[in-house]
C-alpha cells in the first residue's frame, strides 16, 4: 500500500496524499484492486453490488458519450458514473 | 382455494426470478396492486404433484434487504413486516449461479430473517459453459438450506423445487457468521426483547428501517426510535459493516465449493456485442435504428388490427341500434359506453406492438445498453438513463410509460419523467393531427421521395420530443432537491428472451391498459354523452316542436333536416352551451364554438376530436370517412364573415395546441397515482396547457 505512484486523492478539508488513483481514472481494460471509498452513501450502494474492498474491478467500456463507465467486478458488469466512480479509491 | 403455502420469490434483478414465475404458474397469474401503493403485485398458483395448491407472490428483484427505489420497498415490506398481509410462509431465493457471489449477498440477508428458505440455483448452463463447476451438496450444508439447480429457461429442475419447498423447514444449519453478533448488539437484544423478535437481523433491520413497516404503530415507532437514539445507532456505517462480513463469509464458502475448471475468458461474449452495440458511433447508429423500426412498426404494423376493432365496433353499434328501441338508454350504450369502449380497444394494437418490442429489448439486456449510452445527454437536461424507456413508450401512449418510470431510483429524476412523458406525442394525436395535416398540406412528395404530409407529421412528432426536453431542462433548475442523482446499473448479459416471457408479460399489460385506462375513458365518454344529448330548460322539446311542423321542414329533404336537427340539437345541449361558453377565451387561438365542443370532448381522449368534428360538421353515414369530415370541414364558413372558419392558420394552431395541451384524463389519473398527490397532475395540467394556449395564439396571430 505504500506505493506513492498514481497520483492523490484530496479529500474535503482531509489534505493528506493518498497513494491511490481512483476507479474514474482507469484505462479500459485496467485493473486494480479496491482500497476504499471516500463517499459513506455512495459506498453502501456499491458495496450491495458488490464492490466491496479487495476486489479486483477491470474497466471495459466508457459510454458513446464519455461517461458513464462499466467495470467488470465480482464476475458481472455493472455501469456508474464517473462521479461515483471517483469515490472510489484503487490500487 | 384452500391454499397450503404462501411461498415468495425473491431474489436480484436479472436472475430469471420472473421466468421461473411463469414456468411454476403459467397462466394461473393474477396482477393486483399492494394495498396503498402502486406496485404491481404479481400473484400465481402452482399445484403439486400432491394436490398441494401453492400461492406464490413474485416480488420485485432487489440486490439487499436495503431498498433503494420505490418498488424495492415492497419485497423488503412484505417479507421483513409479519403484520403484512402477503408475508410469506416460506421463500424461494432465486440466484444467477453465475454470478453467485453478488446473488448471495440478498440470499444470507433473507436466510437470517428466520422464514424457511430454498436456494434455487438459476442459470446452471451458463455456470457450465464458463467453466465452473458448484459442489451443490457442500454448498447446501454450508448454507444450511436446500440448493436445487435450475434452469427456468428450459423448465428444468421445477419438480426438484417444488418438491424441496413443500420439505423445507427451519431445522437446518443456520448460517453463522460469528462477527454479526458484535454489531450493535445492545441495541439488537433489548429491540428483541421489547418487540418479541426470534431473529437478531429482523430486530437489525427494524432498527435501520423502521419507518417502513407500516404494522407498526405510532407508539412502536416512537419506541424503536428512542431505542436507536440512545445507543447512537449509526445506520450507514453498521450497513457498510455488515456487507462486508457477510462478502467475507459468501467468499469463504465460494472459497471450497466453486471450483473454475478452464481459466476465464479474458473477454466475455457479452463485452464482445457490446463492442458493437455501444460503440460510440456504430452504438448510436443502431439505437437510432431500433428506434426507427419500434415506429414503423407501431405505425404500419397496428394499421390492420385497429381497423379491424375500428369495424367490428361499427358492427356492433349498428347492430345494437337496429335491434333495441330508439330510446335514450340505447343512445348511451352506443355513442356513451361503445364509443368509449371503442376509444380504448382501438389503440390496443399499438400499445401491445411497443411492449412487445420494450419486453423482448428488456429481456435481451440491451434497454439497459440504452439507458447507459444515453445517461449522459438525458442527465444534461435533468433527466437519467433510465428515462429512455419511458419517453420511447410515451410515443404509444403516456399512460404505460408513466408506469414504467418506477425503475428510476431518482425521486426528483423520477417527477421531471413523469412530468414531461405527455408532451410526447403519443397515438391519440395522431388521427387529430392526420386530419389536419390532410387539410392543408398538399399530397406529393418532396424530391419525390418524401411525402409531404409525412414529413409534417415527423414535423409534429419532433415537436413533441424538443418539448418534453426543453420541458425538463426547466424543470430541473425549478425542482430543488438536496438528494444526489445516482446511476449504478447493472449490465446483465445478452440472453434470448423466452417467447413465453414476451407474452405474458403482453397479456399483463394490455390487461392492465385496458381496465386501468378504460376506466377512466369510459367515464368520460358517458358523461359527455349526457353533456351532447341534454339541454338546460325545455330546448331541445322547443327544437323537436320546431323540426315537426311540416311548414319548418318545408323544402328540405328528409336527412337534411334531421342533420340540421341534430346540429341545432348539439348546439343547444350542456356541451354545445359550455362551447360557447368557451368561445371567448380560444377566439384568440382561430377557433369557434365548434372547436370549442372538440376540445372540451377531447378530454375523454384526444382522438375524439375526429369524432366530435364529425357530428358537428354534420356528416352522413360512416364517421371516419375522413374524406367527407375533409369536404366538409373545407366548406365550413363563419355565419357573420364569410371566410372559411378552417384556414391554415386555425389548421396549425389547432395541432400545436393537441401537440402541448393535457388533455388526457387518463394519464392525469396515473400521475395522481405514482405521485400520490393531486398537486402534480393539476401542475402538469397547468403548465401543459398553457403552452398550448401560448404556442397557438402566436402561430395563428402569426399566419392569420
Amino acid at each position: 500500500m505504500g506505493l506513492f505512484l498514481f497520483g492523490f486523492i484530496i479529500n474535503k478539508g482531509d489534505f493528506r496524499f493518498y497513494p491511490f488513483m481512483n476507479l474514474s481514472e482507469l484505462n479500459i481494460g485496467q485493473t486494480a484492486k479496491i482500497h476504499g471509498f471516500t463517499d459513506q452513501l455512495v459506498s453502501v450502494k456499491l458495496m450491495e453490488m458488490g464492490c466491496v474492498p479487495g476486489e479486483v474491478v477491470k474497466l471495459v467500456k466508457i459510454a458513446p458519450f464519455g461517461d458513464p463507465i462499466s467495470i467488470s467486478v465480482s464476475g458481472y458488469e455493472l455501469s456508474l458514473r464517473k462521479k461515483e466512480a471517483a469515490t472510489v479509491l484503487v490500487i | 382455494m384452500e391454499i397450503d403455502f404462501k411461498i415468495a420469490l425473491i431474489g436480484n434483478p436479472n436472475t430469471g426470478k420472473s421466468t421461473l414465475f411463469n414456468d411454476l404458474t403459467g397462466l394461473n397469474q393474477k396482477t393486483g396492486n399492494f394495498p396503498g401503493v402502486t406496485v404491481d403485485k404479481k400473484l400465481g398458483y402452482h399445484i403439486t404433484e400432491t394436490g398441494k395448491v401453492l400461492q406464490i407472490i413474485d416480488l420485485p428483484g432487489i440486490y439487499s434487504l436495503y431498498p433503494r427505489a420505490g418498488d424495492d420497498t415492497i419485497s423488503y415490506q412484505v417479507l421483513c413486516d409479519r403484520g403484512h398481509p402477503d408475508h410469506p410462509e416460506r421463500v424461494i431465493v432465486v440466484v444467477d449461479a453465475s454470478n453467485l457471489k453478488r446473488n448471495l449477498l440478498l440470499f444470507t440477508q433473507v436466510a437470517d430473517l428466520n422464514i424457511p428458505v430454498v436456494l434455487a440455483l438459476n442459470m446452471m448452463d451458463i455456470v457450465r459453459r464458463n467453466g465452473i463447476e458448484l459442489d451443490i451438496e457442500n454448498l447446501s450444508k454450508e448454507l444450511g438450506v436446500p440448493v436445487v439447480p435450475i434452469n427456468a429457461r428450459g423448465n428444468e429442475g421445477l419438480e426438484e423445487l417444488v418438491l424441496a419447498i413443500e420439505k423445507t423447514d427451519l431445522a437446518g444449519k443456520k448460517i453463522h457468521i460469528p462477527e454479526m453478533e458484535n454489531l450493535a448488539e445492545d441495541m439488537i437484544s433489548e429491540i428483541k426483547n421489547e418487540f418479541q423478535l426470534e431473529s437478531s437481523y429482523s430486530a437489525l433491520l427494524l432498527a435501520h428501517q423502521y419507518s417502513l413497516i407500516k404494522s407498526l404503530t405510532q407508539e412502536e415507532n416512537t419506541r424503536i426510535k428512542a431505542i436507536r437514539d440512545r445507543y447512537n445507532f449509526d445506520s450507514v456505517r453498521i450497513q457498510t459493516q455488515e456487507t462486508i462480513l457477510r462478502y467475507r463469509f459468501i467468499s469463504k464458502i465460494l472459497d471450497h465449493t466453486l471450483r473454475r475448471l478452464t481459466e476465464p475468458k479474458l473477454v466475455s461474449q457479452s463485452e464482445k456485442i457490446d463492442r458493437i452495440l455501444t460503440h460510440k458511433i456504430w452504438g448510436l447508429v443502431i439505437f437510432l435504428f431500433v428506434l426507427f423500426l419500434v415506429f414503423q412498426s407501431i405505425f404500419t404494423l397496428a394499421q390492420y388490427p385497429m381497423d379491424l376493432i375500428d369495424h367490428g365496433f361499427g358492427l356492433l353499434g349498428d347492430f345494437i341500434r337496429n335491434h333495441m328501441p330508439d330510446n335514450a338508454l340505447t343512445h348511451l350504450l352506443v355513442d356513451g359506453v361503445l364509443a368509449g369502449l371503442r376509444g380504448v380497444a382501438i389503440f390496443l394494437p399499438q400499445i401491445l406492438i411497443l411492449f412487445a418490442f420494450i419486453a423482448f429489448l428488456e429481456d435481451t439486456g440491451y434497454m439497459a445498453r440504452v439507458s447507459f449510452m444515453m445517461d449522459r445527454l438525458m442527465r444534461k437536461v435533468g433527466l437519467n438513463g433510465k428515462s429512455v424507456v419511458p419517453l420511447i413508450s410515451g410515443v404509444a401512449c403516456a399512460v404505460p410509460a408513466i408506469m414504467a418510470t418506477r425503475t428510476i431510483e431518482n425521486t426528483k429524476d423520477r417527477l421531471i419523467t413523469i412530468l414531461v412523458t405527455p408532451l410526447m406525442s403519443c397515438s391519440a394525436r395522431l388521427p387529430v393531427y392526420t386530419l389536419l395535416i390532410s387539410l392543408f398540406v398538399p399530397k406529393g412528395y418532396l424530391f419525390g421521395l418524401l411525402d409531404y404530409r409525412g414529413l409534417c407529421l415527423l414535423g409534429m412528432y419532433l415537436i413533441g420530443f424538443f418539448a418534453a426536453i426543453g420541458a425538463s431542462s426547466v424543470l430541473k433548475m425549478v425542482l430543488k432537491t438536496n438528494v444526489n442523482s445516482f446511476f449504478i446499473l447493472e449490465l446483465p448479459i445478452y440472453r434470448w428472451p423466452k417467447g413465453s416471457d414476451v407474452l405474458l408479460t403482453l397479456i399483463q399489460k394490455g390487461k392492465t391498459f385496458l381496465f386501468e385506462a378504460g376506466k377512466v375513458i369510459v367515464a368520460v365518454s358517458i358523461i359527455l354523452w349526457v353533456l351532447a344529448s341534454y339541454g338546460p330548460g325545455n330546448r331541445f322539446q322547443e327544437i323537436e316542436k320546431k323540426y315537426n311542423n311540416p311548414e319548418f321542414t318545408r323544402g328540405m329533404n328528409s336527412t337534411e333536416a334531421s342533420l340540421k336537427k341534430k346540429t341545432e340539437l348539439l348546439e343547444n345541449s350542456y356541451a354545445g352551451q359550455m362551447g360557447h361558453l368557451l368561445e371567448p377565451v380560444i377566439r384568440p387561438l382561430g377557433y369557434d364554438w365548434k372547436i370549442g365542443i372538440a376540445l372540451i370532448a377531447s378530454f375523454a381522449a384526444r382522438e375524439v376530436f375526429v369524432g366530435t368534428m364529425s357530428t358537428l360538421y354534420s356528416v352522413e353515414g360512416d364517421k371516419d370517412n375522413q374524406s367527407s369530415i375533409r369536404q366538409k370541414m373545407q366548406e365550413a364558413r363563419n355565419t357573420e364573415t364569410g371566410k372559411p372558419i378552417f384556414s391554415m392558420a386555425v389548421a396549425f394552431s389547432l395541432m400545436l395546441f393537441y401537440a402541448f395541451a393535457m388533455q388526457c384524463t387518463s394519464t392525469l389519473a396515473v400521475v395522481k397515482r405514482e405521485t400520490k398527490s393531486w398537486s402534480w397532475p393539476i401542475f402538469q395540467f397547468g403548465y401543459m396547457t398553457g403552452l398550448a394556449y401560448l404556442f397557438s395564439f402566436v402561430i395563428y396571430q402569426i399566419l392569420k
